[in-house]
């Protein structure tokens, strides 16, 4: 067998540009061979070498005194929690293998970043999803294929996170016209270890055995990373299909403990997965950090089809396969172990001295690159900017021109059975949310809250010391991607100050954060504008409030014929909770208690008073436009610090943040959400009174619906109430009494009229509204 | 009281009963690999949840042939108690420790949420400390639990009382709606004659501590060890 002419066709083919490949040419001092075109195509797609965004990213903070390992360094960063303890978490993309193939796409997503963890040498302990779909409601001709693809990723995540046990604690789910064709799958996977436990991704001591482990290779995911950075057509349904990787949770869940176990021995010099760019990633990546040579025999690989090239071999995407570097005389451990575990193992190579990637085939050389150069010098390109057409249309809306709107009372009628708003309980009832015995604050509140105990940190060498203090962990991702595209800066800002308001409302103090920046094609100006305005923003606001990005995703090309997607940077906060009588939920409590809003009620110098880009707009006049919320990070910072400090006096009952579908929808879900077990919700209401806001300036639609930005609703209880009311005035947080806890109703009242909802009713709308559109 | 929990390929509860049985218990208690063939020195064999092999042939169906269930057959044989737990009660199914089956959830979907469970009997090692009329507060986690036998069997299990736990709403009555996978008679739980074999499709060890929302859960292992020191003490 031969391997094909390189011709500019073929150059092309993969995805390379002819100045990217006289650059080759330049690095190698001669042509490539076919296998070594295949190797730089994957190496510098934009999913492996964000050669797009790379400039960008410098400029996000990812430094804070408790960063072990920071943003890029490794396959995921790690945060110190205090104790000797740390926690590996980040999220990445798995959206076009999603569109193609949801069900495998979505599996092989949470497969891959469940490895990221446990290849720092981590525990996985819990995953949290962000999910973006076409609408799922309504007649239009996609609402069918919206619905096969949402619940074929909800069953695929299922699937893989449910069989390797591992809860899926949180997520959001939009539903948008702009992702019909496009939808986003992100997946995030937190773990735990001891600071002296940390396995780094690097091929050190020369002569080291390179050992390749888990399950066979195969044709599955033929370079995938390259299929991930190019727009979807019509064709990659058909023509992609190869590209998408079949998942098996059960081997991952034999790796995953094999790994762990081994790691503990000591024998293990370095560790990667083989997840993008499969075999060739992990042996450039290990050499280049190292700063060695690897070298490796394919023949020895494991495959599971005969007659594989040497190309497939190393382009290969085939799940749960890692690269093990031993120390030199302990490959009897390795062997051991993962014959205990009945999983295959081979030792294809060794550590050497080079500098050079070498890759042998029946001892004949096919690939020979400078392992750095491959990995760490793929080209830089600083994309032109420019601000979009549409940006001037969305900023000249006015409120003025709308037709009249239903009137309140439908309004938040219609506003909760939203889909986007809707309870998610259709989808994480599908997850395993509470396998490890750690889901403290299951799903359906503002932020997921687990613990850890001894047995979420991965095994030691001898007597493992016990873990004394019990740690508590929030979670949350968020991002208002229609605000992202109405103005991305002002949009990415608020996604992290949302994010972080959740961890707020949960008693928790930010720690890190991990980011997927999916946009569309980075060569449209316009497009690329929407990413350097997102990443600005982004930074900004993760600096104030102390959550450095600890590592993330790119996510460059998602677009389908249909046009471009909303701009979508998914923003996942990681929080501590210093003891647990700080974790607090989002629901009522008790009859009498108070209920005060945190924030402001109106935001006078907003011409758009909270409605641009609100849940309001888009789901009840069928627009997206205008200007989102003002957000003023100071005043969101000192909203968060007076939250915390009244929920750690232990003043405040429950605390919910007012988001999509502004303070009606906020009061409505801490009436409705609590749900004791299966058909058995517990309601209970309230009494609110806003009549203090007169009618010409509070318009009552702005009043109810409005999504002005640092606002918390709190109950507490009555003989806590002036003193909360106080404190948070003397902290400059305003603070105002709204209402009583209590009843069966939601009833409020405005300047200009009354209005009451059965929460019977409320709760019907909704907690069953996806599984109505589920089951049309 | 000394506990053995069952590890299989990609059991996935296996801590967390070890966590309730050491940390939330005070006993003693280890893993037992599936390809080790005694249990001498345990009082008690806990199979924990999990997806055993993938679940890919059929939930429990090839775990049953381990090694480990040779001795868990003896040592049920022997009167020791055993208690499978979700994946652990498939298994305990297609090893014909109990009898019928466990199969896709009327919904055709994996169901994660609290449910009612109301125990029936107290005359086993795994109820005797539940209080009579006690509606407990446990989830479940399962694709597969649908219970399935025959009417001749259902009808037996019945009449000797072997029908230990039924999903119930939170005033004990057996609904359609509170019935999670439409298993028959809403069996959540059944033992076997001789009641020192016990399945469940709920997981009480994820409601054994307040913190995590219930400790109903805890009721089922406070029984074992209850009964266990009774019997210790009966022999001394």
């Amino acid at each position: 067998m031969s391997d094909p002419q390189i011709t500019p066709e073929l150059v092309e083919k993969h995805n390379l540009t002819a100045e990217e490949y006289d650059r080759i040419k330049n690095i190698l001092g001669r042509e490539p061979s076919y296998t070594e075109l295949g190797i730089f195509s994957v190496m510098w797609s934009e999913h492996c070498s964000y050669k797009n965004t790379r400039p960008l990213l410098k400029t996000l903070p990812t430094k804070s005194p408790r960063i072990l390992v920071g943003a890029g360094e490794e396959n995921a960063g790690i945060v110190d929690i205090g104790d000797g303890l740390a926690i590996a978490f980040k999220i990445e993309s798995h959206n076009h293998p999603s569109a193609v193939e949801p069900f495998q796409g979505a599996a092989t997503g949470v497969g891959g970043i469940i490895r990221d963890i446990f290849t720092m040498g981590a525990r996985p302990v819990c995953a949290i999803d962000s999910l973006r779909f076409g609408p799922i409601t309504g007649d239009a001709g996609a609402v069918a294929n919206n619905r096969r693809l949402f619940s074929g990723v909800v069953s695929g995540i299922a699937h893989y996170g449910n069989c390797f046990g591992i809860p899926t604690v949180a997520g959001e789910i939009y539903f948008d016209k702009c992702y019909e064709g496009n939808p986003l799958v992100n997946v995030f996977c937190l773990g735990v270890l001891r600071r002296e436990q940390i396995a780094r991704g690097a091929a050190k001591g020369i002569g080291n055995p390179v050992f390749y482990v888990g399950p066979a290779t195969g044709r599955d995911g033929l370079a995938g990373a390259a299929f991930a950075s190019r727009d979807l057509t019509e064709e990659s349904s058909d023509r992609q299909r190869g590209a998408v990787q079949v998942g098996d949770p059960f081997m991952e869940k034999l790796v995953c403990e094999a790994c762990l176990e081994l790691l503990a021995t000591g024998a293990v010099a370095g560790i990667q997965d083989m997840g993008a760019a499969g075999l060739t990633c992990s042996t450039c990546e290990t050499a280049a950090r190292a700063g060695t040579g690897i070298e490796i025999e394919l023949a020895l690989v494991p495959q599971r089809v005969p007659n594989m090239t040497p190309y497939e071999i190393m382009l290969s995407e085939s799940q749960e396969r890692m690269l093990i570097i031993v120390q030199a005389g302990r490959e009897e451990e390795v062997k051991r172990i993962f014959d205990k575990w009945d999983l295959p193992s081979a030792q294809i190579g060794r550590v050497t001295d080079t500098g050079r990637m070498i890759v042998k085939y029946h001892g004949a050389v096919v690939a020979d690159v400078p392992a750095k150069k491959l990995a760490d010098e793929a080209p830089i390109y600083q994309r032109e900017a420019r601000e979009p057409a549409y940006f001037q249309t969305v900023r000249s809306f006015s409120l003025t021109s709308l037709p009249p709107a239903p009137e309140p009372g439908e309004a938040l009628r219609r506003l909760l059975a939203w889909p986007a708003i809707a309870s998610k309980n259709w989808v994480y009832r599908q997850y395993d949310h509470m396998v490890r015995d750690g889901s403290v604050g299951c799903p359906g509140s503002d932020a997921a809250v687990i613990r850890l105990k001894d047995d979420s940190l991965p095994m030691t060498k001898g007597e493992a010391v016990p873990v004394t203090t019990e740690k508590f962990l929030a979670l949350t991702v968020d991002c208002n991607a229609a605000y992202v595209y109405l103005n991305p800066y002002e949009g990415a800002r608020i996604a992290v100050a949302e994010a972080a308001r959740n961890l707020a409302c949960t008693g928790a103090v930010p720690l890190g954060a991990t980011d997927n920046l999916n946009f569309a094609n980075p060569h449209n100006p316009e497009l690329f504008w929407q990413l350097r305005e997102s990443v600005r923003g982004l930074g900004e606001a993760c600096l104030a409030f102390d959550a450095p990005i600890t590592g993330g995703n790119c996510s460059l090309y998602n677009q389908s014929p249909a046009g471009p997607i909303d701009p979508t940077p998914t923003i996942a906060l990681v929080g501590l909770i210093d003891k647990p009588e700080y974790i607090t939920t989002q629901w009522f409590k008790e009859e009498g208690d108070v209920i005060i809003l945190l924030g402001e009620v109106l935001d006078d110098q907003d011409p758009w008073r909270g409605l641009g880009g609100s849940a309001w707009l888009q789901s009840l006049h069928g627009l997206k436009t205008g200007q989102p919320p003002r957000l003023d990070l100071e005043a969101e910072r000192r909203l968060h610090t007076t939250l915390r400090g009244l929920i750690y006096s232990g003043l405040i009952r429950s605390a919910h943040d007012c988001s999509e579908g502004g303070l009606a929808v906020t009061l409505a879900e801490s009436c409705i959400s609590q749900q004791i077990a299966r058909d058995t919700p517990r309601l209970i209401g309230a009494e609110i009174d806003l009549s203090f806001a007169s009618a010409e300036t509070a318009w009552v639609d702005a009043l109810l619906f409005g999504e002005c930005q640092s606002r918390v609703v709190v109950s507490v209880a009555s003989t806590n109430a002036v003193k909360v009311v106080e404190r948070a005035k003397i902290m400059g947080v305003p603070a105002r009494r709204i209402g009583l806890v209590g009843g069966n109703e939601l009833r409020l009242k405005s300047a200009s009229s009354e209005y009451k909802w059965p929460l019977v009713e409320l709760h019907d709308l909704w907690w069953n509204a996806l599984a109505r559109a589920m089951s049309d | 009281m000394n506990f053995a929990v069952l590890q299989f390929p990609a059991s996935n509860c296996d801590q967390d009963a070890l966590h309730v049985v050491r940390n939330v218990l005070g006993q003693a208690g280890r893993f037992v690999w599936h390809k080790e063939s005694s249990l001498a020195g345990f009082d008690a064999v806990i199979i924990p949840g999990g997806f055993s092999y993938g679940d890919y042939l059929r939930t429990g169906a090839i775990a049953r042939f381990s090694p480990i269930m040779e001795a868990v057959r003896r040592f049920a044989a022997d009167g020791g108690p055993v208690l499978g737990i979700c994946n652990g009660f498939q298994i305990l199914c297609e090893a014909r420790l109990l009898p019928g089956a466990l199969i896709r959830n009327r919904s055709l979907q994996f169901r994660c949420e609290h449910v009612f469970v109301k125990t029936t009997s107290g005359d086993t090692p795994f109820t005797g400390k539940i209080p009579a009329g006690k509606i407990m507060r446990v989830p479940i986690a399962h694709g597969e639990g649908c219970y399935f036998a025959d009417d001749e069997t259902l009808q037996s299990l019945q009449d000797k009382g072997q029908i230990l736990w039924q999903y119930c709403t939170a005033q004990g009555e057996l609904t359609e709606e509170a019935n999670p996978n439409g298993s028959l008679r809403h069996i959540a739980g059944i033992c076997n004659p001789e009641r020192n074999v016990a399945g469940l499709m709920p997981h009480p060890e994820r409601a054994s501590e307040a913190i995590l929302g219930s400790d109903d859960g805890r009721l089922i292992f406070e029984s074992l060890v209850t009964w266990f020191e009774a019997r210790v003490a009966k022999a001394a």
